[in-house]
């Protein structure tokens, strides 16, 4: 038992420190794709830094919800880290929530960044959180139909029992499962603000999505902010992952396994991280109206992915 | 000069420019006949001549078959009023409005009397172009107190104001965007600018001719070698000066060297900001290599000070010119690329196509002018229809678009870009031998000028006045934006906020030149 929390601290304290690394390795991949130098990969850990050791500059109107925010999104964003199964299965975590639960924590983080953008009263602010909420609940569904399919699978919405599921058996196409994982894949996109839906580097106020719920915040709330939001993309790699590619991790209690699964999931994460850069460099951002239909179609694969469950592997 | 019927007493004071002064019912004649006759008007300014003739002066430059017009009329010192031109030309609105604010003089019956230029820097009752006007003393004062600006509100069920600006979150120029909206379209638009507001015009008086086209060229430095050249050509027009031809070639060399550079850089933010950073950072490549072309050859990354009066700073010699031809066909070649990745990228065009559109009819009566002109049917270009030396020899093809889209803008661009390129291998081919700088002729008495030049942007016009003593008493830069920026504010209606940064970059206006 005592190894089991053990282990759960570590993944947990591993996706933490990590996540910022594969945000490096994304714009680092980024920046060669697109023919210029790199910046350092540990360039995240040294904006985190900088961040850290300035003073915070916040409105007189903010409320203490504003405050808090940063601290809500980084928590929820860390319990999400610790329930998805990164290098090993079956965590003292885990039944703590299942995959119904997990979309619920990400909202719960959304909605209180929602709220303190709308709490300090600039348009900006607004603009961003409605927009936001646009996307998401245009996602949410989505990902929840993603869900379903692949529990349908293991007949479980537990997270471990799904990844063991998925694991143990021999190597098989699931048709209904390719569906779901390209569903995942853009709803993924959507929720990480990424391009095509959201431009994370852009400094046009009034084109961004996530970026201007943010604009007010400054020093160690951004940095969390920041710091959370490679982790929330560092969680929905891992989840995807967990979900379609799940070979290699270690099962319950398998400690020896635990090196040759940080092996692969690390291998995983630089491939995945080099493929969401490529469709970075090679796409544009979408005109605003159109990401409904952008995640309209995510819902639909996924929808497919489901009826297809049944019709061929049920 | 015949305009319609009626034949005006305009004299030729230069190729395709025309000079005139008359009584202030005979300006509202001429503006009616050169509207009736598909002409716009391109400038509008006032002076103080209160030292010369006892009364102040009102100028237009209009723009009609024959070329450019510049008409002025006397205003008398006590009351200084003309009557409203914006009934006739949409785009003096402004105009008028900044000539209040600098000169305190009035259009009679204008609808929109509201300030344009000043915000708190001088008082209601303080017309700092004016002679008396002591900026010194101005800095020393305390400031006035602020007098709000009354925008205009849009009501009903939903609607809201989203503020930006002036200080924006990248490192532009600064302007305030006031949107009307509901959810994410745009209702109304109203922009508020003046934030530039540097004294130019001011600092231009009692200044030597050779530091005054220094100054010509820093109006808009995206602009210089085509402020520049118009402040040479009227200062040698006033002086009666001639150029050698050589400088008058590489001047125009200049001028497409500065076209391509900047039609490099919008091209790649257009992409940009449709978030393809791939775009931006091939074009921001191809700009980079033109400017470092640039500072090898001339001295300077965007030929600051290349273009003086009486010729130019810098020549070009033969293993220069074969350098420049040879990047020009490698550039060319590099764009036709990367067009047929712009015009092959699905979001791209979808981002592009039908996005703030400027239909040729609002663009006929707002005059919308430049190159966002030639995308919506404008069919003006001084090079063509007006062209100086040595343009008049180089045939060059006008690039333009109907539908009046970012699209057709882009396209004009590299139409545009192609033709410069094109012409730069020509003038590099058949530019004359000889000097490239003559010595001004002195100024004997009160003379005048004006110089007309097609830049990136649109036509760019520097009118000079100079005083006796060979200094410099009144000289008005007059930038393309002035027409162009009420369009942004049309060209928005309907589409969606977001859309907005793409759109105005597709104008890519300036906010420091018509804001002196």
């Amino acid at each position: 038992m005592s190894a089991g929390i053990l282990l759960q601290v570590a993944q947990t304290l591993l996706a933490i420190l990590l996540a910022p690394l594969l945000m490096g390795w994304v714009n680092q991949c980024r920046a060669w794709l697109q023919g210029r130098s790199a910046p350092p990969i540990t360039q995240p850990y040294r904006s985190l830094r900088k961040l850290f050791h300035k003073d915070a500059v916040i409105a007189h109107t903010a409320s203490p919800l504003f405050r808090f925010a940063p601290y809500m999104k980084f928590a929820c964003m860390a319990l999400a880290a610790g329930i998805v199964p990164t290098i090993a299965n079956d965590l003292s975590f885990s039944p703590a929530a299942d995959v119904i639960a997990l979309v619920g924590i990400f909202a719960l983080a959304r909605v209180f960044l929602a709220l303190a953008a709308m709490d300090i009263g600039t348009p900006f602010g607004t603009l961003g959180a409605r927009r936001d909420m646009l996307v998401s609940f245009l996602a949410e569904p989505a990902l929840l139909m993603v869900f379903f399919t692949a529990s349908l699978i293991s007949q479980s919405t537990e997270l471990p029992i799904i990844v063991a599921t998925l694991a143990h058996k021999a190597f098989a196409i699931h048709p209904s499962l390719a569906f779901a994982a390209v569903a995942f894949w853009m709803i993924s996109v959507a929720e990480n603000a990424r391009i095509p839906v959201d431009n994370p580097s852009t400094h046009l106020e009034l084109t961004m999505i996530h970026e201007a719920m943010i604009l007010e915040y400054s020093a160690r709330h951004l940095a969390l902010i920041e710091w959370a939001g490679a982790l929330k993309l560092f969680t929905y790699s891992a989840l995807g992952i967990a979900l379609f590619l799940p070979w290699g991790i270690a099962l319950q209690g398998d400690i020896a396994a635990l090196p040759l699964a940080l092996a692969a999931i690390v291998a995983k994460l630089a491939v995945g991280g080099a493929a969401l850069s490529f469709m970075e460099v090679v796409s544009a951002k979408v005109r605003l109206f159109r990401v409904p239909e952008f995640l309209g179609t995510a819902f639909l694969l996924a929808v497919l992915g489901m009826l297809i469950h049944f019709l061929l592997e049920g | 000069m015949k305009i319609g019927d009626h034949e005006w007493r305009l004299d030729s004071i230069g190729p395709h420019i025309w000079r005139g002064s008359m009584e202030t019912g005979q300006l509202l004649a001429l503006s009616r006949a050169v509207k009736e006759e598909g002409g716009q008007l391109v400038a509008l300014w006032g002076s103080d001549d209160r030292h010369l003739n006892g009364g102040f002066g009102i100028h237009v430059a209009l723009l009609t078959g024959l070329g450019l017009a510049w008409v002025s009329c006397v205003l008398p010192a006590e009351a200084p009023a003309y009557p409203d031109l914006a009934h006739i030309f949409p785009q003096a609105d402004r105009m008028q409005r900044a000539a209040f604010d600098l000169l305190g003089i009035t259009a009679t019956d204008a609808v929109d009397e509201r300030k344009w230029l000043r915000h708190n820097a001088w008082a209601a009752s303080e017309f700092p172009l004016r002679k008396d006007f002591s900026s010194l003393a101005a800095r020393r004062s305390p400031l006035p107190e602020a007098d709000a600006y009354p925008f205009i509100y849009v009501q009903g069920d939903g609607v809201h104001e989203i503020a930006v600006g002036p200080i924006h979150a990248g490192t532009i120029e600064p302007g305030h965007f006031r949107f009307s909206i509901i959810g994410d379209r745009i209702l109304k638009l109203e922009a508020r600018l003046g934030y530039a507001h540097k004294g130019i015009e001011k600092r231009f008086e009692g200044m030597e001719l050779a530091t005054g086209a220094r100054l010509a060229g820093r109006v808009s430095g995206d602009s210089h070698s085509a402020y520049a050249w118009a402040y040479c050509m009227a200062v040698e027009m006033a002086t009666a000066s001639t150029v050698p031809e050589r400088a008058l070639w590489l001047r125009a060399l200049f001028l497409e060297i500065e076209r391509i550079a900047n039609h490099l850089g919008d091209l790649g933010y257009l992409g940009n900001d449709v978030a393809l950073a791939f775009g931006f950072m091939q074009f921001w490549r191809l700009k980079e290599d033109w400017l470092r072309m640039s500072i090898k050859l001339f001295g300077h990354r965007y030929l600051f000070d290349c273009i003086t009066p009486g010729g130019v700073a810098t020549d070009i010699d033969a293993a220069g010119c074969a350098e420049l031809d040879a990047l020009a066909c490698r550039i060319e070649a590099e764009i036709r690329e990367l067009k047929i990745i712009y015009d092959e990228h699905a979001t791209l065009q979808d981002r592009f196509a039908d996005t703030g559109i400027c239909k040729p009819e609002l663009a006929a009566q707002l005059g919308l002018t430049g190159l966002a002109g030639r995308a919506s049917a404008q069919t003006w270009d001084v090079r063509t229809q007006f062209p100086q030396v040595p343009y008049d020899r180089l045939d060059v093809n006008m690039a333009t678009q109907r539908r009046g889209d970012v699209l057709a803008r882009a396209e004009v661009r590299f139409a545009e870009v192609y033709e410069s390129l094109r012409l730069i291998r020509d003038i590099l081919k058949r530019l004359p031998a000889g000097g490239i700088h003559a010595p001004l002729q002195p100024a004997q008495a009160a003379c005048e000028g004006l110089g007309w030049v097609e830049g990136w942007r649109g036509e760019v016009v520097v009118a000079v006045r100079i005083a006796a003593d060979g200094t410099l008493d009144r000289v008005h830069p007059h930038d393309p934006s002035w027409q162009n920026w009420p369009l942004v504010e049309m060209g928005v209606l309907g589409n969606i906020v977001p859309d907005f940064p793409l759109i105005n970059k597709s104008f890519n206006l300036s906010y420091s030149g018509p804001d002196l």
